[in-house]
């Protein structure tokens, strides 16, 4: 078996697909993951309830934000799952899903007869999103990279961790990260976010937030696996006509080499408050230590410079 | 519940679930039909930003601005003066050096002080020492610390006691060649993030970060420094100025869009006053030749130049990561860009 890598060097310069192995698990189990199919998502918010309950993580204020039904704003460090609302208009046709109807029958005069006809028909209709966000569990994640403690971990799932006893609250893991997902729990200062139920895991028991979903809309298992059902669901969509189905994070050629979990969007990433094309910042570190060794010579250069200049 | 019914012909009525279609489509269903590849469409690029109710993308860095800001500038100065120290005694301008060693000691010092005051778990300061992580600049920095601070240290007190000498120089050489690593690594440290006004200015941040060093260690050494002894802190103030404002200046020139918080708001107005002290330190200490009064001036700009350009820089980093535009639109861009050249390769 491996050792463990403790010096992160290997991914900085391995393009593996395979985290944990590359973090040392010999034999290890397949990748887990989340896949967050938003099309079927209601907006129950029973995920963020049970991943509260399931992980201890206090109560961070009852606050109204005025943003359609979402209350919690993000994810943080006490908001491992967050629902998104967006009240979204666009021009739609309806999809006859072969469900009884609502309101009056087709054809029948409206209630308000004196307004008009809506604006609907001009700006489109309300499309409703809702998405349950949640921690990428990236192939290459930056939080991990940058994490000066060793407290922040690939597990054998191949899912990032923060081991709470090592943090001693540095706070940068959380500028590092692409998503704004982890964050600082003020009253204790360590940095906390979605651990994708390591402790349920090694139980064999999936994350509480997919055991609670009831529409199936978070979905967990192999990653393989996943990423082909979503392939298959996407294509689903696109048959009966939802163009604008699309996934996000599935990719592994993408700047964080794929997430561990990752989502299907009826619109585009940035209006659910996601980053459209994130990268992890360490791709870019081996030229930022050659930059700042340049610099460091150039600074030795002008001091010897000034040092001599004075003689002549 | 289920109100699905089993009848000969097998389920009736079962719900969707999974499989169920959302709401709404932009057309009407398609027979048969195969799209090719990922489910993303060759949009054209929304000529208005979108973003999710106006909020952040990211997660704001949690750093305080005294300690943090105060961190970068203190490294700098550190490491420059360190520099200077070995330089100085390099030249028997024995003054300035002690000014220099004592200078750097103090700053490495209150630099460690300032970052260990900023752990959300100050007792734990020593897990940073418990592994070793090049994809960590802040691991690595600690280790360089870690040396550096002790050495400045025994620099300072054998010339300050007079005391075993030889142990004072190799403890001064040292700290002069750790000290420019401490000046630069502090860019690797806010570069290494995914704050846009930090990371994409990456390129240049190390020649701005050590020539604000060495623009502050040569203040010091103005400020501290008998008038016969001005010219070296003169000249490297000089060459960390020009370095420090030329570096800026490309760094934003390359940024684009993301350099706006370099040049607007606070971060904006606190970057133009560094600069601006900047130019009057430097103008101060060659005006005023030889003067002790102008050389005190001339060096308290100069090293508070130093310290409001990097108080800029890190607001502008915070500002950066407080508004979507600046992570969203970069990207938006690269997306389209990208799409252009590889989507005809994929389709």
């Amino acid at each position: 078996m491996k050792l463990p890598d403790r010096t992160g060097w290997s991914s900085l310069v391995e393009t593996t697909q395979d985290p944990a192995g590359g973090s040392g698990y010999g034999d290890h189990p397949p990748r887990m993951g989340f896949f967050t199919d938003t099309s079927v998502c209601i907006g129950c918010k029973a995920c963020e309830v049970a991943c509260k309950e399931w992980n201890h993580v206090p109560e961070d204020g009852l606050d109204f934000t005025g943003m359609s039904y979402d209350n919690t704003g993000g994810l943080g460090a006490d908001s491992w799952r967050h629902v998104a609302f967006i009240e979204n208009r666009r021009p739609v046709s309806t999809v006859d899903l072969g469900l009884p109807a609502m309101g009056p029958p087709a054809g029948t005069p409206g209630i308000r007869p004196d307004l008009p006809a809506s604006a609907d028909e001009e700006e489109g209709q309300l499309q409703w999103l809702m998405a349950s966000d949640v921690c990428k569990h990236c192939t290459h994640a930056a939080c991990l990279d940058v994490c000066p403690t060793g407290s922040l971990f690939r597990t054998e799932f191949g899912t990032v961790v923060v081991q709470e006893d090592i943090c001693n609250g540095c706070g940068y893991c959380i500028p590092a990260c692409p998503y704004g997902v982890i964050d600082q729990r003020k009253e204790d200062g360590r940095a906390w976010k979605c651990t994708l139920c390591y402790d349920r895991l090694g139980e064999g028991m999936e994350p509480a937030c997919a055991k609670a979903c009831p529409t199936d809309s978070i979905q967990f298992g192999p990653l393989d696996e996943l990423r082909e059902r979503a392939q298959a669901r996407v294509e689903q969509l696109h048959e009966k006509g939802v163009d604008v189905a699309r996934l996000y994070g599935h990719d592994p050629q993408d700047g964080v080499g794929g997430d561990g979990a990752f989502f299907l969007l009826l619109e585009e990433p940035e209006v659910y408050g996601l980053p459209p094309d994130p990268v992890v910042t360490t791709r870019d570190l081996p030229d930022m230590w050659r930059r700042a060794g340049v610099a460091a010579a150039a600074l030795v250069a002008g001091m010897a410079a000034a040092a001599l200049g004075g003689r002549s | 519940m289920s109100d699905a019914r089993v009848t000969r012909e097998g389920l009736e009525g079962v719900r969707p679930g999974r499989e169920a279609s959302s709401d709404y489509s932009t057309r009407r269903p398609r027979k048969g039909g195969r799209r090719g590849g990922r489910g993303e469409q060759p949009t054209v690029p929304d000529a208005d930003f979108r973003s999710y109710y106006g909020k952040p993308v990211l997660n704001k860095p949690v750093w305080s601005p005294q300690d943090i800001a105060g961190y970068l500038f203190l490294g700098g100065l550190a490491g420059g003066s360190s520099l200077l120290a070995a330089a100085a005694a390099v030249r028997g301008e024995e003054r300035l050096a002690r000014v220099a060693k004592v200078g750097a000691a103090s700053a490495g010092v209150l630099s460690l002080a300032a970052l260990v005051h900023d752990l959300g778990k100050p007792t734990r300061f020593l897990h940073m020492l418990r592994v070793v992580k090049v994809t960590s600049p802040m691991n690595m920095g600690s280790w360089l610390l870690a040396g550096y601070v002790p050495t400045t240290l025994v620099a300072a007190a054998c010339e300050v006691t007079g005391r075993l000498r030889p142990v004072g120089a190799a403890a001064t050489a040292g700290a002069a060649v750790m000290g420019p690593a401490v000046a630069s690594y502090t860019a690797v440290l806010i570069a290494d993030t995914a704050v846009p006004a930090w990371h994409d200015g990456y390129r240049e941040m190390p020649f701005v970060f050590v020539g604000s060093g060495a623009m502050a260690a040569g203040g010091l050494g103005l400020l501290g420094s008998s008038q016969r002894a001005q010219g070296l802190p003169r000249r490297v103030a000089q060459l960390g100025s020009l370095a420090e404002l030329s570096s800026s200046m490309l760094m934003e020139r390359r940024m684009g869009m993301v350099a706006e918080p370099y040049k607007k708001g606070r971060s904006g107005a606190l970057m133009r006053v560094g600069q601006v002290l900047a130019v009057a330190g430097n103008v101060t200490a060659l005006l005023g030749r030889g003067n002790r009064a102008a050389g005190v001036a001339a060096g308290t700009t100069l090293m508070l130049s130093s310290a409001i350009t990097r108080f800029g820089i890190f607001s502008a980093g915070i500002a950066s990561a407080q508004d979507p535009r600046y992570t969203v639109q970069p990207q938006r861009e690269r997306l389209t860009n990208a799409g252009r050249g590889a989507r005809a390769d994929a389709g």
